[in-house]
């Protein structure tokens, strides 16, 4: 369990000033200029000892992202893209961060641009999102005001600017590449990788996108030292990590916490525990709408970090916590998301397009049971032809929570089938009365 | 170069090749629907995944991932092969599946590609997509529901086209391709979209349910609508031509076709002569060829040579051009010209009226200035060529003449001759531009010679070549951009006035006794006055024919082996498609049979002698199809004085692309594109494309 000194987020909860001078006596600008002196190269080797991976979804490592930038510029400006479009069902804490604890952001875009060699940063925030927009763009203000971005940024010397863009809402614009797309005014399109962003990115340019949480802790790792934030959690699944816990629990929460913690105590612990008790729990997406759901009898035992997860064919995505209780129609549930990504689909290539309407459909006969038994096998089969096919991991969301139901759910799937076979059976043909 | 093995054959293919590629190098056939040569890079049907190895365990897209030296590709393991059908799967679950009445049956790569990676039956219970057709213009019929979101309409009117009019809207399996707005494509190739669309979700409009392709006879033909030679494959059903479509010449047109040529064909079945007539008492009336012949052999009998004029038309071969200007030459005249509207061109030199940095060239050119030229307009497929290099990067266009939108970046330099001189100076802006190019090029139209300086601004343009350095040992910069098919042509065979001989003005105004139109239609007819006796040979009842005296019925292009010479100066030829209908006959055949009748036989019996006689006159005529390049040591230049040019701003060669001879003003379609997409653009002001 994460002991207070520990915590990143300090403001996690709105209690203290998200002000630059709040944010200053949380111990936020301390030493910026000290940190950037120490160089391009020890800032990423730090961010790469620290072992902090992604906390947007895939838990990439986050200093070798940092370190595929090119090292020299070849007349190109590099940027920095913040993806703080967090529209991933279930999840909450870019939110959380941006509106309450805005100064590590910006700090952290600080050290991240100038540890790529980059003199801007876009952070790009869901549209939806106004008032956080608001602040965040308030806190971008009071730092230019207080010279510690801009010309000369801490008096470092380093030159940087920091904007923010409003996205317009759409799911798929949270996929980095049509996040770029939509941040050069296109249609929010994802592109065809290779050539990856720090290559080819934002306007052609090398270009590295992070997760606002990614960002927001990197000042921190860089002032407590790569080995504090790696003692934290379990190897290769290092640091505290901000979790959202929603559903059928008492006290739904974002709370930060280490990473491996066991769910069962992540959320008896933070959210007041599952509605009716433990034992009243059906089922838990753990990370976020795109990942498979876990069946109760995992996560009676199951760690909450990118590895475990993985090994019970699941994953930590977001950390975003979904909990389901048994008054849940877990098939309804999926289906839900089934249609969340069949509008979301941005209709570019035919695995997506097509098999997400297909999917949905399918499943929403599910839920009423008017399928066949053999459907579901061809549901299966069909989320197959998806997941890996695409040109983005949007197939891949939208076919993983279908396969976690089919997995752990099957037999609740044919029993509904069965009893809508029941219920309209044909009726008996009457005998013929002329025999 | 990397070394790529594709199923175990050992492959060389450039660095920043596809996988793709290297696998069409291996001789692999790799399946597709959105990749196109030509176009940018979608990646969207997922059609043609393959597998890597030692890259991740999931299938990849051949068309979007370059070759690295050492690769391992598999283009039919049993992951690719399951990728393919479940992509193929989607693909038809929504596609309706209306083969049968279906325009696309037979050449869709949908059809073709079900078979080796469809199912027999479909897993698909739900309802299938529909979706609301959309109204492209004349041309164009749009089936959407059969769409299955490839993008390559939308590419090539984006890319190669350069009109921003189609795009997608909605997104996932809402998606729709189509204009915002609901509009004509404004595109003067937007044809090109039909042969690109992989399903019958584009097909030809006036082609609706016409034919299937199997039932047509294909025939290699030259394209004469315009001066660009574009290769052209007729397919005719019995004595109907029924499609045109283009061939690929990558020296020429690439694999593109204009509008025009593409959907003028229902004006070949139109207002055809299909028999001779005979003006008496001032009413046409159908006569036998005998008839018609003796008409003329009376009426020129004992007519002095000088009292006697030909004039060839726009869409002439050059084989009937030459045994028309041999019957002249029998007959003591050297009253010929096949320039109708009155160009000065000079024909002391061919690379004076040549398009000599070819149009492959444009590749090479890194400045380009238009003088009264509208490509656009007269040669869109050349204007392509034009924006193809330009997106190239590193290309500046300067203009001089009217303003009009070309679809590419250009600098307005004026509108009037004299802006020529004023580049040949040097200094600053585009003059500056054009001296420091490597390959610059001069591009002159018909519109800056078709006037009374004529003469004067071809002077003037080649002395602005010689003295910014386009004329240099390995590149011809000068050059001459025609629209008329038969003028270059012409122009070799030296179809023009001989010594003493009169030119087309001249020919009109009554000093001709007889006058021979050889499918002449776009001169001033009714300034001929009633002592001049007209025959009109030719194809179609138009301008030239309604003032004739005797009309003789030739033969269309697509009805005979004819040869044509490019703008380029490049020889090409078409072969026969259909018969000419009814009585109508190969146009040197007719001019043959009338030198007979009147005792001066031409010297050539069939087509073989009269082209030997073709190379005789001109050697150009005996290297058909290849153009060889040339440089230019000699800065002689034309006959004009360049000092002599008016204030006259340039017009404009051609006001309606969609009607500019007598077939396409015969052609429904044509009209109807006349009225919906070129009358509305005539009316607005023209887009001010500088910037």
């Amino acid at each position: 369990m994460l002991s207070d000194k520990d915590r990143i987020f300090t403001n996690l909860y709105g209690i203290h000033d998200w002000s630059l001078k709040g944010a200053q006596a949380r111990g936020d600008w301390d030493g910026t200029k000290a940190i950037l002196a120490r160089g391009r190269e020890a800032i990423i080797e730090e961010m790469k000892a620290s072992g902090l991976r992604g906390r947007g979804g895939a838990g990439f490592p986050t200093g070798l992202k940092w370190s595929f930038m090119p090292k020299e510029s070849d007349g190109r400006p590099a940027y920095l893209v913040v993806n703080a479009d967090e529209s991933e069902p279930g999840t909450c804490k870019d939110r959380d961060i941006i509106r309450h604890d805005p100064h590590k952001l910006i700090e952290g875009c600080l050290i991240a641009s100038f540890a790529m060699g980059a003199h801007a940063a876009y952070i790009y925030i869901r549209g939806e999102f106004y008032n956080e927009a608001v602040v965040l763009q308030a806190a971008i203000d009071q730092a230019y005001e207080a010279g510690l971005i801009g010309r000369n940024a801490c008096g470092s010397g380093w030159d940087f600017d920091c904007y923010v863009h409003r996205g317009a809402g759409a799911y798929i614009c949270g996929e980095e590449t049509a996040l770029l797309e939509s941040l050069e005014g296109k249609k929010g399109m994802p592109r065809l990788k290779p050539p990856f962003p720090a290559g080819v990115g934002l306007y052609g340019c090398p270009t590295t996108v992070n997760n606002v949480e990614s960002i927001a802790v990197a000042p921190t790792i860089l002032r407590r030292g790569a080995s504090w934030f790696s003692a934290i959690g379990r190897p290769k699944n290092a640091g505290p990590k901000v979790f959202c816990i929603s559903g059928h629990v008492n006290k739904p929460c974002n709370v930060e916490e280490e990473l491996g913690i066991p769910l069962r105590e992540l959320i008896e612990k933070h959210a007041g525990g599952v509605r009716g008790g433990w034992d009243n729990l059906l089922a838990v997406i753990p990370g976020g709408a795109s990942v498979p759901l876990l069946p109760k009898s995992i996560c009676d035992d199951v760690l909450m970090d990118f590895d475990s997860l993985r090994e019970v064919r699941s994953g930590l995505g977001t950390a975003a916590v979904m909990v389901m209780d048994k008054s849940t129609d877990v098939i309804r549930a999926i289906a839900r998301l089934s249609q969340f990504y069949k509008h979301e689909s941005c209709g570019q290539c035919t695995p997506c397009r097509e098999g997400t309407g297909w999917m949905m459909r399918v499943m929403n006969r599910m839920v009423q049971g008017r399928a066949e038994l053999s459907e579901i096998d061809t549901l299966e089969q069909v989320t197959k032809q998806v997941e890996g096919h695409t040109i983005c991991a949007l197939g891949d969301a939208a076919a993983w929570p279908i396969q976690g139901l089919i997995r752990h759910f099957r037999p609740v799937m044919e029993e509904r089938i069965a009893a809508y076979k029941a219920a309209h059976a044909a009726p008996a043909v009457p005998a013929m009365a002329a025999e | 170069m990397a070394k790529v093995t594709i199923d175990g054959i050992e492959v060389e293919v450039p660095n920043g090749s596809n996988v793709l590629q290297a696998c069409e190098a291996a001789g692999k056939e790799v399946p597709r629907f959105c990749y196109h040569e030509r176009l940018s890079v979608a990646g969207n049907c997922r059609m043609c995944l393959v597998e890597i190895e030692k890259a991740p365990p999931k299938p990849f897209a051949s068309c979007a991932y370059p070759v690295a030296d050492g690769m391992v590709v598999h283009t039919d393991s049993p992951m690719v092969r399951a990728a393919r059908r479940g992509v193929m799967e989607f693909l038809l679950i929504n596609h309706p599946l209306d083969c049968p009445i279906c325009d696309q049956g037979g050449e869709c790569d949908l059809q073709d590609q079900a078979m080796g990676y469809g199912s027999d039956h479909s897993r698909y219970e739900e309802n299938k997509r529909a979706v609301n057709d959309k109204d492209l213009g004349p041309l164009v019929k749009t089936v959407m529901t059969r769409c299955i979101h490839c993008t390559r309409c939308i590419r090539f009117i984006t890319e190669v086209a350069g009109v921003p009019d189609l795009g997608a809207t909605a997104r996932g399996e809402n998606m729709e391709v189509g204009t915002y707005v609901e509009k004509a494509l404004g595109s003067e190739l937007s044809g090109n979209i039909i042969d690109l669309c992989p399903v019958g979700a584009l097909t030809s409009k006036p082609y609706a349910f016409v034919a299937r392709p199997w039932e047509l006879t294909k025939t290699d033909s030259i394209d004469v609508l315009d001066a660009v030679g574009t290769n052209i494959r007729v397919d005719a059903r019995g004595p109907e031509v029924l499609r045109i479509l283009p061939r690929l010449n990558e020296d020429v047109n690439e694999e593109w076709l204009g509008d025009k040529s593409r959907f003028a064909l229902d004006g070949l079945k139109r207002r055809r002569l299909d028999r001779p007539w005979l003006r008496e008492n001032g009413k046409l009336r159908p006569a036998s060829w005998e008839e018609a012949f003796g008409a003329i052999a009376r009426r020129m009998h004992g007519v002095a040579g000088a009292k006697i004029g030909a004039i060839a038309g726009d869409l002439c071969d050059a084989e009937s051009m030459l045994a028309l200007k041999d019957l002249m030459g029998a007959l003591g005249s050297a009253n010929l010209d096949c320039r109708q509207d009155g160009a000065k061109l000079d024909i002391g030199r061919r690379d004076f009226y040549c398009f000599n940095s070819s149009i492959a060239g444009i590749e090479e050119a890194d400045a380009i200035l238009l003088i009264g030229t509208n490509p656009r307009r007269e040669a869109p497929v050349l204007n392509a060529r034009i924006r193809k290099r330009f997106l190239m990067g590193g290309l500046q266009v300067g203009v001089i003449g009217a303003p009009v939108d070309l679809t590419y970046k250009v600098a307005r330099l004026g509108e009037g001759p004299q802006a020529i001189a004023a580049l040949g100076q040097g200094g600053e802006g585009f003059a500056g531009v054009l001296a420091a190019a490597k390959k610059p090029m001069i591009i002159l139209g018909q519109a800056a010679l078709a006037r009374a300086d004529g003469a004067a601004v071809l002077a003037a343009a080649w002395q602005l070549a010689v003295s910014v350095g386009a004329l240099a040992s390995d590149w011809h910069g000068f050059n001459v951009l025609h629209h008329a098919a038969a003028r270059v042509g012409g122009l070799d065979l030296g179809f023009v006035p001989g010594p003493g001989g009169r030119d087309v003005a001249a020919m009109l105004d009554g000093s001709m006794e007889v006058l021979w139109l050889l499918g002449a239609d776009e001169i001033e007819a009714a300034r001929i006055p009633a002592s001049t006796f007209v025959v009109y040979q030719g194809h179609h009842g138009d301008r030239g024919a309604a003032r004739a005296d005797v009309i003789l019925p030739g033969a269309a292009y697509t009805e005979k082996n004819g040869t044509y010479v490019n703008t380029e100066g490049r020889v090409q030829r078409g072969f026969m498609a259909v018969f000419p209908p009814g009585e109508a006959r190969p146009d040197w055949k007719i001019l043959r049979a009338f030198s007979e009748v009147i005792g001066k036989t031409l010297p050539y019996d069939d087509l073989e002698a009269l082209r030997a006689r073709l190379a005789q006159v001109n050697p150009v005529f005996s290297r058909v199809g290849f153009l060889p390049r040339f440089g230019c040591s000699d800065h002689t230049g034309p006959r004009g004085d360049a000092g002599a040019v008016g204030a006259a701003a340039f017009g404009e060669a051609i006001g309606n692309y969609y009607q500019t001879d007598p077939i396409s003003r015969a052609s429904a379609t044509m009209a109807a594109c006349t009225q919906e997409i070129a009358s509305p653009a005539l009316l607005a002001q023209p887009r001010a494309a500088a910037e």
